[in-house]
Parts: structure tokens; sequence; C-alpha cells
């Protein structure tokens, strides 16, 4: 029998919430993303106008990606998660709503701001001051509502997947208050200034953007990838042991890669040192997620012919062992001298963005949305299967063509005649890369088509569903 | 660096990889348990947890980044104040790399920086290695033809606001150039600027008409403030850099309104010293190449 009491019930509506707004940030994001790679090859696409100039919307489509569509799809996942493995309803339904809408000013602010010229100058946290003390009371807020649902939870142990969204949540409050720290040129103007100069400034910028990736798009959406994994192949997951030695060496290790994003440059040597070895140490505890995901499906590998969603999880667990395979390797100093500056960083970022985090967005979307909104089963299945192809088609076309654009740009760079000058000038390494430019163009737009064929499926799903509010069962024992 | 932090540092790098160690260690497991597919007893909403052993390639794989750190960081820098066995620096890395690419290319240059920049003319690959240097460290401001744009100097029309011999070509490489043309709107007003301007053009080789009271008022104020640069004939002074405002070249724009704005608000050019950047070898080869982009025609006509 259905309990009236809200209390006995799960809190599923600002999971509904921030799940609708994750696929709508995700197109928008994107389709950012697909213009200004149309930029690149056709500038004349920013019709002269200040706010679609390039250099005003890729921070938004970083922006937008990153903490909207990535955040929506966190707050969601995490915020199912924390409850259906503590069972338990979150503490407050005013603290979530106050979360859900307050994350939304703050993108809301991004899109006005970003465009307008308004800029920290800081990557990944270009946002300037008064929109920082907003993310800052709505992180805190999100925070109070996941541990104090942890701390109600019905059993001893607390669920993996919660240990990494909670190491995602504290570290990202960190990152944030200490990198974002400014003086505001006056308290009526948007603009500010670091409180650190120099050197420091770039250390605490990358140390803050490195763990952006380590603990936002990593450890955040392995919280994801150990809740939805073992649930959609109904498997256990593979070993316990590898979780807990992966994920303190993860979240202790990370913390010391940023210097590899500062290589050849006035950083001290030895900070430098340490960023690169660290990154490569880093590299087992990284691959221990995978290891872990990919195994607890052995045993269920004939999932992968009639479950789509099994398919987004298992190739997003692929391009994530590729990616922290390649990113130690861009972080030995010589192969950074080649790689870096080149789009071979971009290819990287987006083997991670787009083949890691967004892929097991998805699936987490795909494997989540038809239980809270009282559904069966996501309207169609073969359209989820058209939008693994599409996104498995467009990641490979775009990092394809990252890897060749950036290795010919930095081979072209550092050629040298027999006489000692330089083999080409810069604008000849472009002319090289221009063809590249088109194909992650392609890659990008068919990556994109994928979302609008997801939005289709969603709203068809959702549309005249009851607002399903699940019982929270009793632990088994 | 001081004691204290150099301390810290070691301690927290040593706290960390050895952390990894004492953690792979206590945690390992060499077999697997008896029971195939024992879990660990917790359930939560339905999942459950195997208590399989870390796989060995994977326990492997992270012992080796793990010796591998610690052999570097004996080796380069990297524990606070101790440089590392290797002595390495990225200057020195830095400071090798150039003195052997000077010990290599150095004869080269040396050989084409005894000869005049009239000689190097004919020396086909010394113009070839000044066209990849401009390419690399002119075209920025200059264009890939050297043709320059507004406010930056076209090199290959012989007009040279600081001339043209190969000394001061070179002089220009080496020192840079500061043009100052101080701004005049509020001595002559607008009025005043007006009537300069048309007073100039009227000079000028392309042939205007003009009201001849503005050209006449324009003639004094001309000479009273203009011409102790440019000129009383203006025909310019390259020993200041002042330019012949006779010609069709305007380095900042030729019309009307363009003229105005720099009598009005000035112009301070800056073309930046390259001694530092290229040296006085690589510079002679630059003189050589861009004194031939106004000069290969006059060459082979003689010819």
């Amino acid at each position: 029998m259905m309990s009236e009491l809200k209390k006995d019930n799960y809190n599923y509506k600002v999971i509904r919430q921030f799940a609708v707004m994750s696929v709508v940030w995700g197109i928008v994001g994107m389709a950012v993303g697909v213009l200004i790679a149309a930029q690149l090859m056709f500038p004349a696409l920013n019709f002269d106008t200040s706010w679609l100039s390039f250099g005003r919307l890729r921070p938004l489509h970083t922006n937008a990606v990153i903490f909207a569509f990535g955040g929506c799809v966190l707050m969601a996942t995490s915020l199912h998660c924390v409850q259906r493995t503590s069972y338990a309803r979150l503490i407050s339904d005013k603290l979530a709503a106050f979360v859900f809408w307050g994350w939304q000013l703050v993108i809301l602010l991004a899109a006005i701001t970003l465009p307008m010229g308004y800029t920290s100058a800081k990557e990944y946290a270009e946002l300037e001051w008064p929109i920082d003390i907003l993310i800052a009371i709505v992180w805190v807020a999100y925070a109070v509502l996941f541990f104090g649902t942890i701390m109600k939870r019905k059993v001893s142990h607390i669920y993996v997947a919660n240990w990494f969204f909670g190491a995602f949540i504290i570290t990202i409050a960190v990152l944030h208050i200490v990198n974002s720290a400014a003086l505001p040129i006056d308290w009526t103007s948007w603009k500010s200034y670091s409180a650190y100069s120099g050197a420091i400034d770039a250390m605490v910028q990358w140390w803050y953007g490195h763990n952006a990736v380590g603990f936002y798009l990593t450890a955040g959406f392995l919280g994801i990838m150990y809740y939805y994994v073992p649930k959609q192949a109904g498997r256990p997951i593979y070993s316990y042991r590898l979780s807990i030695v992966h994920f303190w060496a993860l979240i202790a290790i990370y913390m010391w890669a940023g210097p590899h994003h500062l290589h050849y440059s006035s950083l001290p040597d030895w900070a430098q040192s340490l960023g690169m070895v660290f990154s490569l140490i880093l590299l087992a505890p990284s691959w221990g997620g995978m290891i872990n995901g990919i195994m607890t499906l052995s045993g269920a590998w004939h999932k992968l012919r009639t479950d789509p969603i099994i398919k987004f999880l298992i190739v997003s667990l692929s391009f994530y062992g590729m990616s922290t395979f390649e990113g130690p390797m861009m972080s030995i100093k010589t192969v950074n001298a080649l790689s870096h500056n080149t789009d071979w960083t971009v290819g990287h970022v987006h083997a991670g963005a787009l083949g890691w985090v967004a892929m097991v967005s998805i699936g987490a979307l795909y494997a989540m949305i038809p239980s809270i909104f009282g559904k069966e089963k996501m309207h169609s299945i073969s359209l989820i299967n058209m939008h693994f192809w599409l996104s498995t088609i467009g990641v490979v076309l775009y990092i394809a063509a990252m890897w060749i654009a950036g290795v010919t740009q930095g081979l072209m760079w550092r050629a040298t005649n027999s006489d000692g000058t330089l083999t080409y000038s810069f604008v000849q390494s472009l002319e090289a890369t221009y063809p590249y430019y088109g194909i992650r163009l392609l890659g990008g737009i068919i990556f994109l088509a994928g979302m609008f064929v997801m939005a289709y499926n969603v709203m068809k799903t959702i549309s005249g569903a009851k607002n399903a509010d699940t019982r929270i069962p009793q632990p088994a024992h | 660096m001081s004691n204290a932090l150099s301390f810290y540092i070691i301690l927290i790098v040593a706290i960390n990889i050895l952390g990894c160690v004492a953690l792979l260690y206590f945690t390992r497991k060499k077999k697997q348990s008896g029971e195939q597919g024992k879990t660990t007893g917790h359930v939560y909403d339905g999942i459950e947890e195997y208590d399989n052993p870390m796989p060995r390639w994977w326990l492997w794989m992270f012992y080796i980044t793990i010796v591998f750190a610690i052999v570097y960081l004996i080796l380069y820098p990297g524990l606070g104040k101790f440089k590392g066995v290797l002595g390495w620096t990225q200057i020195s890395q830095y400071e090798e790399e150039v003195a052997e690419a000077d010990a290599k290319y150095m004869p080269l240059f040396e050989k084409y920086a005894a000869m005049s920049v009239k000689d190097l003319q004919n020396e086909p690959e010394a113009l070839q290695m000044g066209q990849s240097i401009f390419a690399n460290t002119c075209f920025g401001c200059h264009g890939a033809d050297g043709r320059g744009g507004i406010g930056f100097p076209n090199l290959t029309d012989d007009d040279w606001l600081y001339g043209g011999t190969p000394d001061d070509i070179m002089y220009s490489i080496m020192e840079g150039r500061k043009g100052a043309m101080p701004a005049w709107g509020s001595a002559l007003g607008e009025e005043g600027v007006s009537q300069v301007v048309h007073y100039i053009l009227s000079q000028n080789e392309v042939e205007r008409t003009f009201k001849p009271n503005l050209v006449d008022e324009g003639k004094v104020k001309y000479e009273a403030m203009c011409a102790a640069c440019h000129g009383k004939d203006l025909s310019g002074n390259t020993a200041m850099g002042a330019p012949n405002l006779k010609d069709t070249t305007w380095l900042h724009g030729g019309s009307i309104s363009m003229i105005k704005d720099v009598i009005e608000n000035g112009i301070q050019a800056n073309m930046p010293a390259h001694d530092k950047i290229l040296g006085k070898e690589k510079a002679h080869l630059v003189t050589a190449y861009v004194y031939s982009l106004s000069h290969s025609n006059d060459e082979q006509s003689k010819e």
C-alpha cells in the first residue's frame, strides 16, 4: 500500500527537475560548442558581433557543458543515488528546491554575463565574483542536503558511489572558494582581480583546473558509474577491495597533478616534476574505476546486445580508460613539449568530456528517467540505440581529427630546416589543420544530433507521466 | 626556498607515495577466496559487492609507476631543495639546446654575416633563410608577404620612413623605432585640423580641387606646426621617421577622416627592438631579405 505520508517516500521532484534540465542544458552547451567549432572554420560566423565572438562563446560553451549539463546530471544522479542507497528521503524539500533554483540562476547569470564579456579570465572559473558567491552558497546547500541525507541512512555502511559523490562535493567547494578569491575593483563593479599574483596565481588556477577535472569530471561521474552500472547490469560490484584502494589513492594523488599544465613555465622546476610524477602514479588509481565498472558486467555480456543503456555505460568506461591513460602520458615533460598548446589537448579533453562524462551521463539519465517518472522504460529503446551510435561516431570523429591536427601542429612548430631556421610559419600550421577542423565540426554536429534524439525520446517518455512517488523500502538484511 | 618549506614538501610527498604503497600492501589479497563469488554482505538498493582481490597486473602497474616516481625524484628536482642527481633545470636544458644549435648553425650564419647585404642579394640560400626568419618573427605585423597594413609599414615598396639603406634597415630591426606624432587636436581646433588636411592634400601627387581659403589658412598653420618634422616641402624626414606627405603612401590611412584622426589624436608607433630576439647574424639575414623585397626587380632589370 502506498503511503500518503511524504516522509515515507523518496523526494523525486528535485531529481525530475534536474534530469530534464540536464537534457536542455546539454543541448544548449553542445550547440554553442558546434557554433564555435564552425567559427574556427568560418570566422564570419561571429557576424561581427562582440557577444557572438569566439573569445566570449568559448567560455560559455565550457561553462554550459561542465556546470550546466554536467552539474544538473551530477545533482540529479547524486540525489537519486544517495536516497536509494541510504533508504532515506532528502532531509529537506525546501533546501532541495533552493539547490535546484539556485543552480539554474547561476547558469542563467553565466549565460548572460559571459557573452557580455564579464570574465575573471581563469579557465573553467571565468564567472565574476558576485556569481562566485552565489555558487558557493548553493554548493554549501547542496553539501548539507547530500551529507544530511547520508547521516539519516538506515544501513550502517555508506555505499561506494556516495564516497565519490561526497569527495566531489567537498573538494569542489574548497577548490572553488580558494581559486575564486578576488578583490572587486569596486563593490558596484563586476570586475575583480585575483587575490594571487604571477606564478602563484597560475599554480592556484591549475590546482583548481586539474582538480575540477579530477573531482568534478572524474570522481563525480565515477559515483554515477558505481550506482548505475551495477543497477543496470543487475550484477554485484566486481571488487569492494579495489573500490576502497582506488578511491583513496585517486583523491590523494589527484591533488598533485595540476602543475603538469605549467610545464616549461615560470613555475619552479620542483613543482613541475612533482606534477608530472604524481600524474603518472595517477594512472593506476584512475583505471581502478574502469576495471571495477567493466568487470562488474562480466557474466552479463549478453546484455550488451539488447540493452543500449549498458552500451552507453560500457563505452563511456572505455573512453574513460583511454583518456586517463592519455593524460598521464601527456603530463610527461617531453610529450608535453610536443602536445602543449596544440589541438591534441582539445582532443584529449573531449575524449574525456564527450566519451566519458557525456556518455555515462546519458546512460544514467536513460536508466533513471523512466523510474522517477513512474514509467516502465523509455519510450523507445531503438532511439536509445540510435543515440548510442550517433554519440560514438561523433566522439571518434572528433578525437581522431584533433589527434591528427594536434600532432601535426606540434611537429610543424618545431620543424627546422638544415640551416636552423623554422620550416613553417604559424599560418601554414593553421592551413594544415583546416580540414581537421571540418571533421571535428562534423563529429560535434553528429553528437549534438544524438542529443536531439534523446530530447524527443525523453519528452515522449515523460509526457502524461504521473509523478511517481516511490515508497522507501526497508533495507534488506 | 626555506629549509622548513623544503622539509614540508619532502614530508608530504613521502607521506603520499609511501601511503599508496602501504594502502596496496595492507589491502592486497593474494588468492581468490575459497568460495567463488562471495560478497561483502552489504546490500544497497539491491546492489551487492564481491570481495574479489585486486587484479595482479593492475597492482604491478601501480608499483611500477611508484618506482618510476621515486627514481625520477632522485634524478630530477622535485623534493624541495634537493636538486636531483642529474642537476637538471629547465633553464640549463634551454641553454644547452641553444648552445648546441649555435655550434651547428653559427658557421653558416657567420659566413653570411661577413658578406654585405648587397652581395647577399645573389645568395638564394641566404635570402631563403632570411625569409624563414621573417615568416616566423615579422609576419604578425608586416604580413607574410611583407606588405604590412594600416599602421604597419609595407616593406616591398621602396618607400622608407627611416631610410632604406642596408644599415638603416639593420638598425630598425636591431634597435627598433619609436614614431611619435603628437596630438594637435587641441592646438589646432577642429577647423584648424580641417585646414591643414586640405593644405596637405593640395600638395599631394594626387590632384584634387579645394576651396582656396581653406588651403591658404592650412598652409600658414602647416608651416608653423608641421614643417619642423615633415619639412616645408612635405617630403618628410627619415632621420626622425616623419613620413613624406606628398606621395600616395598613407601608413595610417589616406582618407580625409583618417588623416584628420592622426592629426587630432597623434600616433605612438613602436617597432620593437629585435637584437635580443634575433641576434645580429639573423638580423643581418632578415635585412638582406627585406632589402630584396624592394630591390629584386632592379637587379633583374639591370641584367
